[in-house]
């Protein structure tokens, strides 16, 4: 019998996992970056070539100082795995059109280097390096960041947002859902084009790199909240409204479905969602902040851990 | 004197009361906003230590162990009384930029530390080295904190404008201000010193 001898270099003995998917970090990584670029064209098409400067600025500065803290620190050069490049896209994603253009760079430096490199890098990292540089930016220059140009206007005229201006108590006249949907409003650089967001979203989500629960229910958590809570009474609220406007979109799918500072079960990303929608729609509509969605991913951030806890999965055969 | 310089030494770098041993953070976080605020402070605890690290030197033998707490207590609260109302006398701005906090240097862990760890067990001479030393350790530190904190939060030091054209940052000048300058300053130091070990 020759046999076992002709298949003996198929018996491999080896320690688990067995099955293997082409997957990787980089690759991840890359295909984030890649869903999020319609709305970033979209984006620079609605406020004009300032907002590609901020982008490649946040972009190019993140990877700089990714690459420079971890040649001081003797660390693995990791500079194309993606993750410095997504946070810098993120980060600017998250900036006014037309900020000065040392904001994003201070950004970048703030979201690799305190929210993500000091921590220990990529999967230390408590908050969501990009919210944190722009919590940080908006708690250092407020007054850029609350500067938004109006849309499809390429002279700088300046404009409130839809929810700064419902927090004023002003009434929005000729301000469509269908405006709102395609992004023409004054707001971030990568938050305003619901459509390409989503587009970018259902990729993922197709991919399977992203799953539904952490963003939907997310997203429904906050459409009931401020539709029971409505400025008219109880049950009236605008909750289409508060969907579209907002970083809700861009928070919802990008931000708050970072693997690092997520849950891991099901049952945790619940939730989480749940979580990031209550304290978004809690701050939008009695907070100081005409907007919470940056604040509230970084609140359940730090609430991950405890719900992680309390939220394993049973080992089988265990009680 | 070899003996008392290092004695004095000790509390700047070794043993800093803000960087290494991280005691009294409540006023070092609260009144670091400005660098004048911060050189007040850090000369209100000095000369509380001072005092507070002779008498209580002296007075070890005759304290009962059981109540010497109380009575290093009443000590410090004499000399911060002190502090207190010369700084309302001479210096009422800085009293009122301070408030609370030069009242709550009784309770402040520095004085109390090194009553309890140092002078209680050592002479008065030794006490008064180690009081000083301690004093401008912790000092040093506010002045290093609030520097950093005003010049880059409001543009200014000692209220007088640096650079023209700088945009401050206004989240320096707020309390997450002071924890992310103080974090960020504790990890340096920790570096420099496993570096040296």
């Amino acid at each position: 019998m020759s046999l076992g001898m002709n298949n003996q270099n198929n018996l491999i003995v080896s320690v688990s996992p067995h099955l293997h998917k082409d997957e990787s970090i980089t690759k991840i990584m890359w295909m984030v970056v890649i869903s999020l670029l319609p709305a970033g064209l979209v984006g620079v098409f609605i406020f004009g070539m300032n907002a590609l400067w901020v982008v490649l600025l946040g972009i190019i500065s993140a990877v700089i100082t990714e690459g420079f803290l971890q040649l001081l620190t003797k660390r693995k050069i990791t500079i194309l795995d993606g993750s410095a490049i997504l946070t810098g896209l993120l980060l600017a994603y998250n900036l006014p059109p037309n900020v000065p253009f040392w904001l994003p760079i201070i950004g970048s430096f703030f979201s690799i280097a305190i929210g993500k490199q000091v921590f220990g890098g990529l999967g230390q990292n408590i908050f969501n390096p990009a919210l944190a540089g722009r919590v940080f930016l908006m708690a250092s220059w407020p007054r850029y960041m609350t500067t938004f140009t109006k849309p499809l206007n390429y002279d700088a005229v300046t404009s409130a947002t839809p929810l700064a201006l419902i927090k004023e108590g002003r009434v929005l006249e000729n301000l469509s859902y269908w405006d709102l949907f395609l992004g023409k409003r004054g707001g971030c650089i990568g938050e305003v084009c619901i459509l390409a967001l989503i587009v970018g979203a259902l990729f993922l989500l197709y991919k399977g790199y992203i799953s539904w629960h952490i963003p939907i229910t997310y997203i429904a958590t906050v459409g009931l909240f401020t539709y029971i809570f409505g400025t008219k009474g109880l049950l009236s609220g605008d909750w289409l409204f508060h969907i579209l406007t907002g970083g809700l979109i861009l928070g919802a799918f990008f931000m708050a479905t970072d693997y690092v500072t997520s849950p891991l079960t099901r049952k945790g990303q619940i939730i989480f969602g749940i979580g990031c929608g209550l304290l978004t729609a809690i701050i939008r509509l009695w907070g100081g902040y005409p907007e919470g969605v940056s604040y509230a991913i970084l609140m359940m951030n730090a609430a991950t851990p405890i719900i992680d806890r309390y939220t394993k999965n049973r080992i089988y055969g265990t009680q | 004197m070899k003996k008392f310089v290092k004695e004095f030494l000790r509390g700047i770098i070794r043993e800093n009361p803000t960087f290494v041993l991280v005691l009294g953070l409540c006023p070092t976080l609260a009144v670091s906003v400005s660098l004048i605020n911060g050189i007040g402070m850090g000369i209100a605890a000095t000369f509380v230590l001072l005092g507070s690290n002779i008498i209580i030197s002296l007075i070890r033998n005759v304290v009962p162990d059981r109540i010497r707490i109380p009575c290093y207590i009443v000590v410090i609260a004499t000399f911060v009384t002190i502090t207190e109302m010369t700084m309302k006398a001479y210096s009422p701005a800085l009293n009122r930029a301070l408030g609370i906090y030069v009242p709550l240097i009784v309770v402040n862990c520095i004085v109390l530390g090194r009553a309890e760890a140092y002078a209680s067990k050592q002479t008065v001479v030794n006490s008064l080295f180690d009081g000083l030393g301690m004093g401008v350790g912790f000092t040093l530190a506010l002045i290093l904190i609030s520097g950093i904190r005003e010049f880059l939060g409001a543009g200014k030091l000692l209220g007088h404008t640096v650079i023209k054209g700088f945009e401050p940052m206004f989240v320096l000048g707020m309390p997450s201000g002071a924890l992310l300058i103080i974090g960020l300053l504790l990890g340096f130091f920790n570096v420099l010193k496993n570096r040296k070990a």
